[in-house]
């Protein structure tokens, strides 16, 4: 009865293409028949998700998906990006219209039960910074007492804001955006001293300013950014696909697999390596993908450690050090549970 | 072929069939149940959506701590203490403040405007058209951004500020003026300045009803001047210059003391005011052109020069016809002031349907609102619109 | 004349001779006296005049000088518009509306795929000249093209996609179907007896075969050749499915304000129609809707059409991103456009009612063949203003993040490639020139039509 529901609206969605779910139980059986999977990312953000002319996303949040592509499809473009801004994104994939969001989206204890959302690990640890002009001759966030502050509503960093400005007895100026653009622009005008965003993003951002080297970024981190990708809450099966996706391709960096010497790798003695590609045991099939499912995300798209460098680290225009974002092995926070 | 089966239409059923009563009676049946049936299914299928999104319902929200900061609000908020339900008092507040101001100048401005258009001046009332021209064909929404990103960020900063007369400042952080303080003493100009408007009014009411009884004419324009600023400014001298007043000063990245107004809320009080002035001014010009000539011919042979004829004949005349236009101008000021947020002053869509929602993710709840309180706000202005425009009425004969 | 003559008149005094002839007053004609009397009839007008005079001679020279003079006419990145770069003073930078222009009518829409919106753009034009110009010929038809033909053809071209193909297929068959049956009914027209009762029957029966039914056979004709030609170019060329996140700039804005008139004028009809019912319950139901959708404004129908709209239908049908704003803007207008028709409505003399009904019409032969065509006809000014306003209302999508052709505009603006500082007067002067001349036009154009039927009332 429900679904005979507003049926304009459903012939107009219809007519649009909205996804149509066929009437199988979970997420990946409707993704596998779909052909696609479809994955919220941000409109662009240098190093995360930034579309080029052609309308081509390249970027860390990016690349997860494409992996999630390749250990599906064993194709890594048969992603559906959607662009989602920061106040849309939890409506989006609320709603079904993305099967994942992965778009710098903060892990906090309300989004992960009141918004019902699970967050299937971390792929970023990120947090929020301030940017200011070298002019003003600061060095410190400590220093911005009295400042006017442009930030982007409806995210975390609007309230890591105040939370800093009143743990430390400063007074302030807020001025909100309802987008990001807005807000570097406001940034950039000379309507606020300093900007406040993800220190990923501040890098990303300083990229779109005029004269990017007229700006630096302060030392201080005033929150603990994790950002991972984020599924809703009821699949467990989708939930545990998109997580290992990500702990597999931490788990290659780990075990030394890239995307060069994944084939070599298939013909490997170490026991961790060949249940890693596959030709030890029978590790896809439970989650219900390929047995070769590891295999294929390396193969298709590389290693977290590749794909950091590509697109945020030295291989890219951000330059942004590894830092926490090393494995676990070399001091960073990266760690992964293995595979067996 | 051409004969028609006459004996199978019963006369009874047909006619219950082909009733007016009965059919009116199932068509507004079936519309109901088919609204019914939609606004049914919608709610389920949100209650449905909404549990298995596991989005909490409810207003419980509305008590929460808010944790963000506002910049401009007229009653005390703060991230520490205040809750989602006084951050929309500070947007709701925020915008009868940008409406409440707009409707005042963009009357004023409009009315020049429409008189302007119909001057004897041809400069004058080209310049006129060109405004209304220009004005009435571009998207507010384009005319804020200009207003905002072209007009008020290219402003210096706030180390080089311009310096306007009487100590007020003005940057790319808005305008500064000068903070009057009340000094021993002082409450006395207040006091002196509200009995002067009151005195004003009584004495305005006095001399209609002496100008009806009598014909007389008293200088009403004059005395209340008299009554309202010479007065209290003679208090002001005689009671040793109480105010003083705090000049803003550069001290760190922005001004400190003085009254900051935001350029976030000059541009959007700009674009409103200059936007709705345009279609005023037409209004105004229809009012004006639906008085017939024989009325200004009339007054002319009376001899009242062209300022007391439009003061005392066309403009009564033709209030009439302007003020049903212009109560939905003064609405339209007010729903338009939530593209506010397209420019970050913090009016009630801004800050409730922008920010609240974002952190409570309970977007029924929210929209809801938001949309009750226009509601409302149309609704109540038009109520006291009607009345006024009885009043008007009535006066015909 | 009487024959009274000055000399027998009862006078004292009365002039016998001519007054000498004074000289002509200098000033009632001619440049100088125009001037006196339009610019310096007083001292407030002197005054105003001069102020006036005084800001255009301040800012028109300046704006010259800006968007013509100084200003920079091609190159291809931010140096050719930097002042300290090219050693003169810079103006107005429309290098850069010249690299951006494609972005600004397509959006991203991929380039090998834009003759697709080319060709919606010249289905558009070509319905707009044909309702809006008097005398093109076949009006219905033209009705019907803009009504029917254009909403699915655009449809399927500008989305593509297995899905708007097998759409357009299924259209294709039905369409073969109808017409099958209008040329049984042609040569048998006894079948259509109860459908379209004895006395039309009769006209038709009274014509040769091939011009019965001649109005529903020309509609269907159309529908097949237009389907029938983008069915081979799906076949032909291949309409690969285009996103509508990939849609942007003009495209979006026209696409915008195409369905919110294709569906506001119905819809507006029927809800002023329910407005002036004898029947509470539909009358009342009318009015709620219309006074509550005119008392909010649009953004937070867009707002609600953005997040609550997606919660009141089944999760597997979420509406699309841009067709949520879609709905919001077409239940907006019609609203409005209910108000304007309803003044047509109103503004009929009661006459064409109670002779329509004598003729036996019922309800809605009365409305369609009578009230509706002429209603109609008086408010075409009233709906082109609300055209005009639904169409500059169109920018308000950007709030709610789609990109039409202002956010284009906006979206540029941060882009470094083109930053300098008068970038932004020139993107927002291109953007007021495409907003003035498309409302501007329009308001014209209603104007135009309001002196026509004027002059018609005159006689």
């Amino acid at each position: 009865m429900k679904k005979a529901v507003t049926s304009a609206l459903v012939l107009a969605s219809l007519a649009l293409g909205a996804g149509v779910a066929q009437a199988q139980t979970g997420l990946l059986p409707q993704i596998k028949a779909r052909g696609v999977v479809t994955c919220g990312t941000s409109p662009g953000l240098a190093g995360f998700a930034m579309p080029d002319a052609q309308g081509n996303y390249t970027g860390i949040d990016v690349d997860l998906c494409r992996a999630l592509a390749a250990a599906i499809f064993n194709d890594p473009q048969k992603v559906k990006f959607v662009p989602l801004s920061s106040k849309d994104r939890f409506t989006a994939l609320q709603a079904g219209e993305v099967d994942l969001l992965s778009r710098t989206t903060t892990w906090t204890l309300s989004r992960d039960t009141s918004l019902g959302l699970n967050f299937a690990g971390i792929n970023y640890f990120d947090g929020q910074g301030f940017m200011v002009r070298k002019k003003l001759g600061i060095d410190s966030a400590l220093k911005l007492a009295g400042a006017s502050v442009c930030v982007a509503q409806g995210t975390t960093t609007e309230l890591n804001l105040a939370d800093f400005f009143r743990a430390n007895k400063m007074k302030y100026e807020v001025v909100a955006f309802s987008s990001g653009d807005e807000t570097i622009k406001a940034y950039e005008s000379g309507r606020c001293d300093a900007f406040t965003t993800d220190s990923s993003g501040l890098y990303a951002e300083r990229l779109k300013l005029q004269v990017p080297t007229d700006h630096i970024v302060l030392p201080e981190i005033i929150s603990k950014e994790p950002l991972g990708p984020v599924v809703r809450h009821g699949d467990d099966n989708w939930l545990d696909v998109v997580k290992w996706t990500h702990n597999a391709m931490l788990n290659a960096e780990e075990l030394g697999i890239t995307k060069a010497n994944v084939d070599e790798m298939l013909k490997s003695e170490n026991p961790e390596i060949r249940r890693f590609v596959g030709t030890e045991g029978k590790f896809g099939e439970p989650m219900g993908l390929s047995n070769d499912w590891a295999y294929r995300i390396v193969k298709l798209v590389g290693n977290y450690g590749e794909v950091f460098e590509k697109n945020v680290g030295a291989g890219s225009p951000l330059k942004i050090a590894r830092g926490q974002n090393a494995l676990w092995t070399k001091g960073g926070l990266q760690y992964a549970p293995p595979i067996r | 072929m051409s004969t028609i089966p006459t004996e199978t239409v019963q006369p009874g059923k047909a006619s219950l069939l082909y009733d007016p009563k009965i059919r009116g009676y199932v068509y507004q049946l079936a519309l109901l149940a088919v609204v019914g049936f939609l606004l049914y299914s919608a709610a389920s299928n949100a209650i449905t959506n909404l549990r298995a999104q596991k989005i909490a319902s409810g207003f419980g929200f509305w008590h929460n701590a808010a944790g963000f900061d506002v910049n401009q609000k007229l009653i005390p908020f703060s991230a520490s203490g205040s809750t989602y339900g006084e951050a929309f008092y500070v947007g709701l507040l925020n915008t009868l403040l940008v409406a409440s101001i707009g409707i005042v100048l963009s009357t004023f401005l409009g009315f020049f405007v429409g008189v302007a258009r119909l001057s004897s001046n041809w400069v004058l009332s080209k310049l006129a058209m060109i405004y209304v021209e220009v004005i009435r064909n571009l998207p507010l929404l384009l005319q804020l951004f200009f207003w905002y990103n072209a007009v008020l960020k290219p402003l210096p900063n706030p180390r080089q500020s311009i310096e306007l007369p009487a100590g007020a400042l003005l940057n790319n952080r808005g305008l500064y003026l000068p903070d009057p303080q009340l000094g021993p003493g002082g409450s006395v100009i207040i006091w002196t300045f509200l009995i002067g408007i009151v005195a004003s009014i009584i004495f305005r009411v006095w001399a209609r009803k002496q100008q009806e009884a009598t014909g007389k004419q008293y200088p009403v324009g004059w005395i209340a001047l008299g009554l309202i600023v010479v007065l209290p400014f003679f208090v002001y001298l005689v009671t040793g210059r109480p105010i003083s007043f705090v000049y803003p000063e550069i001290a760190g990245f922005n001004l400190r003391g003085g009254i900051q107004i935001f350029p976030e809320f000059v541009a959007l009080l700009l674009g409103l005011t200059t936007y709705t002035a345009g279609f005023i001014a037409e209004v105004v010009r229809a009012g004006i052109l639906a008085v017939s000539k024989g009325q200004t011919e009339a007054a002319n042979a009376l001899g009242l020069r062209a300022g007391p004829t439009l003061k005392l004949v066309v403009i009564p005349q033709a209030m009439r016809v302007i003020i049903p236009p212009l109560t939905s101008n003064y609405l339209n000021l007010t729903k338009n002031s939530s593209l506010a947020v397209a420019i970050g002053y913090p009016d009630l869509v801004q800050v409730f349907t922008g920010t609240v929602l974002n952190q409570t993710g309970q977007a029924v709840e929210v929209v809801a609102i938001t949309m009750a309180v226009y509601l409302t706000i149309s609704l109540v202005t038009s109520f006291f619109m009607n009345i006024y425009n009885k009043r008007m009425a009535l006066v015909e004969r | 004349m009487t024959d009274a003559t000055t000399e027998n008149a009862p006078f004292a005094f009365v002039r016998k001779e001519a007054l000498a002839q004074e000289t002509p007053p200098l000033s009632v004609a001619g440049p100088i006296a125009w001037i006196r009397t339009n610019l310096f009839s007083g001292p407030v007008n002197s005054i105003l005049t001069l102020l006036c005079v005084y800001i255009v001679v301040t800012t028109v020279p300046e704006m010259i000088r800006f968007y013509f003079i100084d200003a920079v006419w091609s190159g291809t990145n931010r140096d050719a518009c930097l002042a300290d770069k090219i050693g003169r003073p810079v103006g107005a930078c429309w290098a850069y509306i010249a690299d951006r222009f494609q972005y600004f009518i397509y959006g991203s829409y991929p380039v090998p795929q834009r003759w697709r919106v080319n060709i919606v753009f010249a289905m558009f034009a070509l319905g707009v000249l044909w309702l809006l110009w008097e005398r093109a010929p076949l009006k219905k038809v033209g009705l019907f093209f803009f009504f029917v033909i254009l909403p699915i053809g655009a449809y399927v071209l500008l989305l593509g996609g297995p899905n708007a193909e097998g759409f357009l297929r299924w259209l294709i068959g039905l369409t073969l179907v109808l017409m099958v049956i209008y040329l049984v009914l042609s040569f048998v027209p006894a079948l259509a007896r109860f459908w379209i009762g004895p006395a039309f029957l009769a006209v038709e029966e009274a014509q040769p075969p091939w011009k019965r039914f001649y109005r529903p056979k020309r509609l269907i004709l159309l529908s097949l050749v237009v389907f029938g030609l983008i069915a081979i170019l799906a076949d032909k060329i291949g309409l690969p499915r285009v996103d509508t996140g990939l849609w942007g700039g003009m495209t979006v804005t026209f696409l915008i304000a195409a369905v919110g008139i294709v569906f506001s004028l119905p819809l507006g009809v029927i809800l002023a129609l329910g407005r002036r019912s004898k029947l509470p319950i539909i009358q009342l139901l009318s009015v709620i809707f219309i006074e509550f959708v005119r008392g909010v404004p649009l953004i937070t129908v867009l707002f609600m059409a953005n997040t609550m709209l997606p919660l009141f239908v089944p999760q597997e049908y979420s509406p699309d991103r841009l067709l949520r704003p879609l709905v919001g803007v077409a239940l907006f207008a019609a609203a409005y456009m209910a108000e304007v028709i309803r003044g047509g409505l109103q503004a009929m003399p009661k006459g064409q009612y109670e002779g329509a009904m004598s003729l036996g019409l019922g309800y809605w032969q009365m409305m369609r063949l009578i009230i509706l065509p002429q209603a109609l006809r008086i408010v075409i000014p009233g709906i082109v203003n609300t055209f005009i306003g639904l169409f500059k209302d169109t920018t308000l999508v950007t709030i709610v993040g789609i990109f039409d052709f202002l956010r284009t505009i906006e979206a540029t603006l941060v882009d470094p490639t083109w930053a300098t500082p008068t970038t932004r007067a020139t993107g927002y002067a291109f953007a007021a020139m495409f907003y003035f001349l498309c409302c501007w036009g329009m308001s014209r154009y209603s104007i135009s039509v309001e002196k026509r039927m004027a002059a018609g009332q005159k006689r």
